[in-house]
């Protein structure tokens, strides 16, 4: 590979990591904590109704893990693509 | 020792603090100044940015908003965390490694406009400034309440000591400062959040004890128990939804793209070493978020049934239910003076009712009851927080705690936001357009004054805000949503996005969502100007002002697109700029030049 398509493998790469980050970001919060709010209630996490715990508690812990893995993802990429900091 | 001396004492040493800090780290250049010299550890910077976000609003009004809104809430809790998602898998990385100073600057460069920059510079004062309004208001209020000095007297002293850390140490001070304010305001947030959960619930972690059964021996979990209490009073149940879900959904989106889109937010990952730090960081800043973020609910929910439990102390209609005025404790006296708690003994038995009287059916059988309307006519939301130790009967230096935390809350907000406007005044505004050949030593000089200036101003409107201060934080978001994220993310991951694109979507989206609010709200919120009654009624589709900001991004990102497809593509050297900040080899530290 040339630099200019190593450039276009990295970038790819990188576009489909985030668009998976980006269903989870959605699922947890606009899927679970709003759209599907009422089917989700009907069940139970401790005294919690689980719609409510999705949209108060549960989405936000998403979001840290989501980050988190975002950035150990980008780090693999950078070295494999050889485009990491020195 | 008496509250008041206690408050004093723990107020007066975490400012001692806050300048002992700023004299360790005045700033000898713009490079610091700007960016605190771009070599911020993650963490430390993670820390900076959750103190940086969470102001006066996050501290003492979000959990009280919980507590009456119950469900509906959960659009600032998801709205003002999930932002950070964006921010770091769109945005954070790619201008760390642009490597630059401010937000405006980057749009400039990248649509080889000033007309784009101007368009930037502006949206972000206005952004900056209506939210600084409030910050200064949160520190009058705290010195009010708990220091019983005037509100001026707290605005001005608030001023003084940002003045002191920002002006001399610029981002390098503030970021020191607004380390050490995280660890105030979290600890001062977070142990009257234990007590009260233990108290309840017998599990001294919030998070857990919201999801836990009472300590009373009932067995009843918690949330239950609350919706059980206030649906008996004729109030909507504390867990369900009460908004239409399109507004909810729109509101969150709103947040989640105002927040990834508010500059002094984004400016706080240039002052991190390297592109793999910037994504890092923002994980950390959420991390440091989340503890308050998840804690809030627990606290609006046990806050909203200690409240209950205190009036409604027997069963709903029986002669003695309620409690009797001359018997209310103490700290029901002290928010009394405040104005912020009002009784009015309508049917005159001497005892306090407190239900939902906008309920018709329930309204009904309290007139049998004898009851003739509600009596708690004043019930402020921001106590929910502030009252919360006095109602948990914890010690006084845990109250004194609160109101330390809630100024670094403020501070630590206003600082960030100030530095955002002064460097966009001395770094966009004189370098970048009136005065390109300027010396860094004057361009340093300029930020000073620049920051100076802006704390005068914010001052000036903290101790006289204007009348429609606490409805433009809808419209700081809206901006910030609609103009500089569709802006920041199509520079980034559209390489055919051209000067005139760019511009066409941010005039758009600025301007659709600043006439939707005009609409409802009139020009500069004035009543009487506005075109229709801000009822959901009228709104189109059901969407609220506040939940615009989506909408314009929609229509900017849409705009953006369609005019830069029909306008010849950006100069070569553009591109390859683009292709440069996709990839992090290569970032040296943020520079100037």
């Amino acid at each position: 590979m040339n630099e200019a398509q190593k450039r276009s493998a990295y970038w790819k790469a990188n576009l489909r990591l985030v668009g998976q980050c980006l269903v989870v970001w959605f699922v947890v919060s606009y899927g679970f904590g709003i759209i599907l709010l009422e089917p989700l209630n009907q069940f139970r996490l401790g005294g919690y109704k689980l719609g409510f715990w999705f949209a108060q508690q549960g989405s936000i812990f998403v979001f840290v893990a989501l980050i988190f893995f975002y950035a150990r993802q980008m780090n693999k990429l950078d070295k494999q693509f050889d485009v990491d900091e020195e | 020792m008496d509250l008041q001396t206690m408050t004093y004492w723990v107020v007066g040493a975490t400012f001692a603090l806050y300048i002992g800090i700023a004299i360790w780290t005045k700033a000898s250049s713009t490079q610091e100044f700007y960016v605190a010299g771009g070599h911020v550890h993650p963490i430390a910077n993670g820390m900076a940015t959750a103190a940086d976000w969470m102001s006066a609003a996050s501290f003492i009004s979000m959990a009280g908003l919980i507590a009456f809104l119950g469900y509906d809430a959960s659009v600032y809790l998801m709205g003002w965390t999930g932002g950070y998602v964006l921010l770091a898998l769109l945005l954070a990385p790619y201008l760390r490694k642009f490597g630059k100073f401010t937000v405006p600057e980057f749009i400039g460069e990248r649509f080889y406009s000033k007309a784009a920059r101007f368009v930037a510079v502006f949206c972000l004062i206005i952004a900056s400034i209506t939210y600084v309004i409030g910050q200064m208001k949160g520190v009058g209020v705290a010195f009010g309440r708990f220091l019983e000095v005037d509100f001026e007297v707290g605005v001005a002293v608030g001023m003084a000591i940002v003045f002191v850390y920002a002006v001399f140490g610029g981002m390098r001070g503030i970021t020191y400062t607004q380390i050490a304010q995280y660890c105030v305001l979290i600890f001062a947030y977070t142990v009257p959040a234990i007590f009260i959960a233990l108290n309840l619930t017998g599990n001294p972690i919030p998070q857990l004890g919201l999801g836990s059964s009472m300590a009373d021996g009932s067995g009843m979990a918690l949330l239950d128990k609350l919706d059980q209490v206030v649906t008996g009073l004729g109030f909507a149940a504390f867990t369900e939804q009460k908004g239409t879900s399109l507004n909810i959904f729109l509101l969150t989106a709103s947040l989640m793209i105002g927040t990834a889109g508010l500059p002094h937010v984004i400016v706080r990952f240039f002052t991190v070493p390297k592109v793999s730090d910037a994504r890092v960081s923002a994980g950390w800043a959420l991390v440091f978020i989340a503890i308050l973020y998840t804690t809030a609910p627990a606290v609006g929910a046990m806050a909203r049934l200690n409240l209950m439990d205190t009036i409604q102390t027997g069963e709903v209609g029986t002669p003695d239910g309620n409690l009797a005025y001359a018997e209310r404790p103490e700290w029901f006296k002290n928010w009394e003076t405040t104005g912020l708690l009002k009784f009015e003994d309508k049917n005159g038995d001497g005892r306090i009712q407190y239900y939902n009287e906008a309920n018709q059916a329930f309204a009904e059988q309290a007139e049998q009851y004898g009851w003739k309307g509600n009596e708690m006519i004043t019930v402020d939301r921001d106590i929910m927080v502030l009252a919360n130790p006095e109602i948990a009967r914890l010690p006084n230096w845990v109250i004194a705690l609160v109101a330390a935390g809630g100024l670094a809350a403020a501070l630590s907000t206003a600082a960030g936001l100030l530095l955002a406007i002064s460097s966009a005044i001395s770094h966009d505004l004189l370098k970048g357009m009136i005065a390109p050949d300027i010396s860094e030593k004057k361009e340093l000089l300029a930020s000073r004054i620049a920051m100076a200036g802006a704390i005068a101003v914010a001052g000036y409107l903290g101790m006289n805000p204007p009348g429609f201060a606490a409805q433009v934080v809808a419209l700081a978001f809206g901006l910030a949503a609609s103009s500089l994220f569709p802006a920041l993310m199509l520079g980034i991951f559209d390489k055919r996005m051209n000067r005139t694109g760019a511009i066409a979507g941010m005039l758009t989206g600025v301007g659709s969502t600043v006439m939707y609010i005009v609409w409802f709200k009139g020009w500069f919120f004035i009543k009487g100007t506005e075109f229709a009654a801000n009822t959901p009624d009228n709104w189109f589709m059901g969407i609220s002002t506040e939940a615009f900001g989506a909408v314009g991004a929609l229509l900017n990102f849409t705009v953006a697109i369609v005019v830069s497809r029909m306008t010849a593509a950006p100069p070569e050297n553009i591109q390859q700029l683009v292709e440069d900040i996709r990839v992090p080899r290569g970032a040296g530290a943020a520079t100037g030049h």
